[in-house]
């Protein structure tokens, strides 16, 4: 397995753990924490292509904080926002702050598998267009 | 609302203010008249005791009159002058020529015998010696008999004086005529019931009184109740209540003069006064009673009315505030659920991953775990589209501003349902007021209110009914109302119907937020929204929205 250039975060377990499974099944090279401070010490030991970010995460740093912090470290990262929460506000202070895009959970793994594609594809590097090509034939036809 | 409170303050305020008015005029007219009536039989009582000195003063001036006359024959003639019957016959002449009202004149000598008479009796040779007259002119000079009988059996009396001539008393003895007396006396008599005699000391009547007696008979009055100066006596003391007698001493005779008068009679005057005031006092209470009642029913119904209007605008009040607080709480509640439902998306889809796997799928219970999972992933779907709803309703924070009109977006509402409308025998009528003005807002909200009204109201009726959708300009508000005549909403329900989650419909086929949507987003626009519904009527749902004039571009 490649150097994993996907990065998941997200305080809830459950979910980190389930989705990291369901990555790793699809051979996706994808890595996952549960802090946003453990997020950017593993971006500063080594870049990624795309993060998903948990925007609500309690205790420590919030996933908007987390956002400015790894645009400043390394601003070539696509960020997708994922959230339970709905306010237009996050949403707009997420974009603005540089986030590719943000998505609201429930998500299906499709869904975010299409979200991830598209992020690589708009990273530009031959790499990450055959991964993004990789990804999409992973979705269901039509 | 307490009808009765109301009944019960209006009857209070209304007894009150009567009592506080009738207190004062009753007391001032009974006052009034107590006062007035009080004058009023001082004045009669008053002129009862006038008519009584005057009467007796002219009576004694008659007396004295007589006395004087009679005296003054006694003086220029001798006895045997007098005894002369010629002489006797021209005095008399003389004395009714001046004075008037002698019937005869006799002289008498000092034992009683009369030696001359004059007159239409025949009294010549009559023995007076034991009347009791001569006994108090010969030891007092002068004398005015009682009335009494005498020898002619008729009521009379007699003036005498004693004449004294060389150790020899003779007497001078003239009978007054009791009709001329009677009258002057009657003079007094006032009025229908007034009326004036002569009684002695003993009570026995000196002239005929015009009732209750005759001549010489006793009459009711005590002449001990009289003092020496004119007095007026209450009837009451003799009998006769509500008659005053006042009475005179004479100061010739030893008579007293009495004048009554009814007082009854003389109030007349009064009585009439006393009508009129009591008419007065009546007309005033009920023109209170009239003004009164009126004012206070018309505040009263002012108060009932701004209660009610405090009342509903409470229940708005009430309202939005609950609404507002539920939206705050759904809107978290929906976040509390996206994580969870997350989760449960992910383990579906890792338990779907893991069901391709070939050993499981030669499990003879493939397919019902296959099924198991879609139907769990169906059913987060739902729960997703539930909070999605809602916190779509919190994403609509910042509503758009652009100019609106009002009837397009109804007719643009209604084209999109009327198929469906059709198929169930249902008639939309539309009624706008193509003078409507423009406003601003966002309408494609208003556009999602209207259709969430237009198909509650088609779910309502189900079939066979009409729904009438209908616009109007009210001042500076455009109304819009969405009327079914569907079975109507019962009442304990009406308060609900603006909740989230509240629905009738069975479960999965509403999600109990359209109408709540549609309310706060009429209420974000700064409108209002209400329903009118009455079991078996129908409802009517009423939007208000205030005319905003678009901004300037």
């Amino acid at each position: 397995m490649d150097q994993p250039n996907i990065l998941v975060v997200d305080d809830e377990g459950d979910f980190l753990e389930t989705l990291m499974k369901r990555l790793k099944k699809r051979n996706i090279p994808a890595l996952g924490c549960s802090s946003g401070e453990e997020a950017l010490q593993l971006i500063r030991e080594s870049p990624f292509d795309v993060v998903v970010l948990d925007i609500k995460m309690p205790g420590g740093m919030d996933g908007i904080q987390t956002l400015k912090e790894i645009k400043k470290l390394r601003p070539e990262t696509e960020v997708i926002l994922l959230t339970g929460h709905a306010s237009l506000e996050t949403g707009m202070e997420g974009m603005q702050s540089g986030a590719y895009d943000y998505l609201l959970k429930p998500i299906l793994l499709e869904n975010l598998l299409e979200k991830m594609a598209q992020a690589l594809e708009r990273r530009g590097g031959a790499a990450q267009r055959a991964q993004s090509e990789r990804l999409r034939s992973l979705l269901p036809k039509g | 609302m307490d009808k009765n409170l109301y009944s019960r303050l209006q009857t209070k305020i209304i007894l009150l203010t009567l009592g506080v008015s009738f207190a004062p005029l009753l007391l001032l007219g009974g006052i009034l008249y107590r006062q007035f009536a009080a004058m009023y039989v001082e004045k009669i009582r008053e002129q009862i005791h006038f008519r009584a000195e005057s009467r007796a003063d002219a009576v004694d001036l008659f007396l004295a009159e007589r006395t004087a006359i009679l005296g003054a024959i006694a003086d220029t003639h001798s006895l045997a002058e007098m005894a002369n019957e010629e002489t006797l016959a021209s005095s008399l002449a003389i004395m009714n020529a001046r004075a008037g009202a002698f019937v005869d004149l006799g002289v008498i000598d000092q034992h009683g015998t009369q030696l001359a008479y004059v007159g239409p009796y025949d009294l010549r040779g009559k023995n007076y010696f034991d009347q009791p007259w001569f006994g108090q002119v010969m030891s007092r000079g002068v004398h005015i008999s009682d009335v009494y009988l005498g020898f002619r059996r008729l009521p009379h009396f007699i003036i005498a004086v004693r004449r004294q001539e060389r150790q020899r008393n003779w007497v001078l003895r003239a009978t007054i005529d009791p009709e001329i007396f009677g009258r002057i006396v009657q003079r007094g008599q006032i009025g229908k019931t007034g009326d004036a005699f002569l009684v002695n000391r003993e009570g026995i009547l000196q002239t005929q009184p015009r009732h209750s007696g005759n001549i010489l008979e006793p009459s009711p009055v005590k002449p001990a109740l009289f003092g020496k100066q004119t007095m007026v006596v209450d009837g009451g003391l003799l009998g006769r209540p509500g008659v005053l007698f006042a009475g005179t001493w004479l100061k010739s005779a030893e008579w007293l003069l009495v004048v009554s008068g009814d007082v009854e009679e003389d109030m007349a005057q009064l009585f009439s006064a006393r009508t009129l005031q009591t008419a007065i006092i009546v007309a005033g209470m009920l023109a209170i009673v009239l003004t009164t009642v009126l004012t206070t029913r018309t505040l009263v119904g002012q108060m009932i009315r701004a209660e009610t209007r405090l009342r509903e605008m409470d229940a708005q009040l009430i309202q939005a505030d609950k609404l507002a607080a539920l939206g705050k709480m759904a809107a978290g509640v929906a976040h509390e659920i996206n994580n969870p439902l997350a989760v449960i998306l992910q383990k579906t889809g890792w338990m779907r991953d893991l069901l391709e796997e070939e050993d499981l799928r030669k499990s003879p219970n493939f397919k019902e775990f296959r099924d198991a999972v879609l139907k769990v992933e169906e059913h987060v779907e739902r729960a997703r589209k539930v909070v999605h709803d809602m916190l779509g309703y919190a994403r609509r924070m910042e509503p758009r501003a652009e100019a609106i009109e009002v009837n397009r977006i109804i007719d643009q509402t209604v084209d999109m349902l009327e198929n469906y409308a059709r198929n169930n025998s249902i008639d939309i009528q539309t009624d706008l007021d193509p003078e409507l003005p423009r406003t601003t807002g966002d309408g494609a909200q208003l556009q999602q209110v209207i259709l969430n009204l237009v198909n509650n109201a088609i779910d309502a009726i189900g079939q066979n009914g009409t729904i009438a959708i209908r616009s109007e300009c009210a001042g500076s508000e455009i109304r819009i109302s969405v009327a079914d005549d569907g079975p109507g909403i019962p009442e304990h329900l009406q308060r609900k119907v603006f909740d989230p989650f509240f629905t009738t419909k069975s479960t999965g086929k509403g999600t109990g937020l359209g109408l709540w949507i549609s309310y706060t987003i009429i209420e974000k626009m700064g409108g209002k929204m209400t329903l009118q519904s009455k079991p078996g009527d129908g409802t009517t749902f009423t939007i208000t929205l205030p005319v905003v004039p678009p901004p300037p571009q």
